[in-house]
């Protein structure tokens, strides 16, 4: 049976693409930020999964208002690195995992939950970023990749209590996959961040931190933050972190396992607008 | 019944709900258009008559030619489309929102490094934090005159 070994939560900001693709990452502005994923990609080299279930948004790129899924699944074999308008950035092309995306499709409607199947798009830096944060610069992404992408853009997002209800569907659906799958669940976006209006610029360091506490100890309390409160407190943008729920929910102690051991925690501000911040969750 | 938008009173932030999309529909599918750079290139040899093509009001029309992105939001749009024409004109996501702020790029990053703006008297508006209408625009800009 497939299972899911560990979650891994991180910022996706575009900078930290743009540094790494130009080589940035040793400059006195970077330095301290990449220093922490170092072991993050040791880790990754140590505990390399089968299938990496991705949880992130898309920022105005394979979706337009032309169409606005609140919650979408790739099922497709591939997806290419999208032009956001900078060119596409210089990474492997994502490779998909149709069998098991489309299970947990099927698993997952029937568990309530009206995802939107996408079978065509391409991935912007909210799927690539976290791959290269993890992963460095390979010439192919160590595992097949499902994209999972959540609606942040345009206000009414999911409540952070149903993204965390979604991530327990999403660990029934992974275990009940006959392959013997190890699976990791990523949850990205975030942390405090303002990208508009006098406001812009926002960080919180102590409600990020906060925050952080509860998702690892106390999930419960994390998911019940309400919208209001992440606008308020960690930025229009820091909304985002309802992505981080959906991981957190699929963990084994939200089912009735044991807690989760902390492997890494990181924080740090600034990258470009936003206050970075970073947790790796093994199930025992 | 009216529906609930708690998000009103945050001062200087445009929360980018069904309303606004309503209203920016036309003016976040130009931005959508510029993804291409072909239509980049025809933009930048006319952006008037580019514009024109699209169902936009005119005053979204000016906002975009101002480059006003306080102004383009208010008329509807959304900061991850609006960064389409940032990214036609070679600018990054920090010039982007430091823009929207009235101060120097300089002053924007420096702000950043020293840990960003604070969230204490920029909560509800009446507050008195840097983000409140009655200290726009902030940097430089707000002391001159």
């Amino acid at each position: 049976m497939a299972r899911i070994t560990a979650s891994v939560y991180t910022s996706h900001v575009p900078a930290i693409g743009a540094a790494i693709d130009l080589g940035k990452t040793q400059e006195d502005y970077w330095k301290p930020l990449f220093a922490g994923y170092d072991f993050s990609k040791q880790w990754m080299k140590d505990n390399k999964p089968d299938v990496i279930f991705l949880v992130y948004n898309d920022h105005a790129t394979a979706f337009s208002l032309d169409l606005i899924p609140t919650f979408a699944i790739g099922t497709a074999a591939e997806y290419q690195p999208a032009d956001e308008g900078w060119g596409p950035r210089p990474v492997p092309k994502v490779i998909g995992h149709p069998e098991l995306a489309s299970h947990i499709a099927q698993s997952v409607i029937q568990q309530d939950f009206d995802l939107t199947i996408v079978n065509k798009m391409d991935v912007d830096h909210g799927l690539t970023v976290p791959l290269s944060l993890m992963c460095g610069q390979p010439e192919a992404w160590p595992c097949p990749v499902i994209p999972f992408a959540v609606n942040v853009v345009q206000y009414p997002v999911p409540s952070g209590q149903r993204c965390y209800n979604l991530g327990k569907a999403i660990r029934k659906a992974v275990e009940s996959f006959d392959q013997d799958l190890n699976v990791q669940i990523w949850g990205t976006g975030g942390m405090s961040h303002q990208l508009q209006g006098a406001r812009a610029g926002l960080i919180n360091r102590e409600w990020d931190n906060a925050w952080l506490d509860q998702l690892i100890n106390d999930p419960e309390a994390a998911a019940a933050t309400p919208h209001i409160d992440y606008v308020r407190e960690a930025g229009s943008e820091g909304i985002e972190l309802v992505m981080w729920l959906i991981a957190r929910g699929a963990m084994a102690d939200v089912a009735g396992g044991p807690a989760p051991k902390l492997a890494h925690r990181f924080y740090h501000v600034p990258a470009s607008n936003t206050a970075v911040g970073h947790v790796i969750l093994e199930n025992s | 019944m009216a529906l609930d938008k708690p998000y009103k009173d945050v001062p200087g932030t445009i929360i980018f709900d069904a309303e606004q999309s309503r209203k920016g529909y036309w003016l976040n599918q130009f931005c959508m258009s510029l993804m291409k750079a072909e239509n980049r290139e025809r933009f930048k040899a006319d952006e008037r008559a580019y514009l024109d093509e699209w169902a936009m009001t005119e005053e979204q029309k000016q906002a975009v030619l101002a480059r006003d992105l306080n102004w383009c939001m208010r008329t509807g749009g959304n900061i991850y489309f609006l960064a389409k024409i940032g990214a036609t004109d070679g600018k990054s996501f920090q010039q982007m929102a430091g823009s929207m702020t009235g101060m120097t790029e300089e002053e924007y990053r420096n702000m950043m490094l020293n840990g960003g703006r604070s969230a204490e008297g920029n909560r509800y508006l009446g507050e008195d934090g840097d983000a409140q209408p009655q200290h726009q625009p902030q940097g430089s800009a707000g002391k001159k005159g």
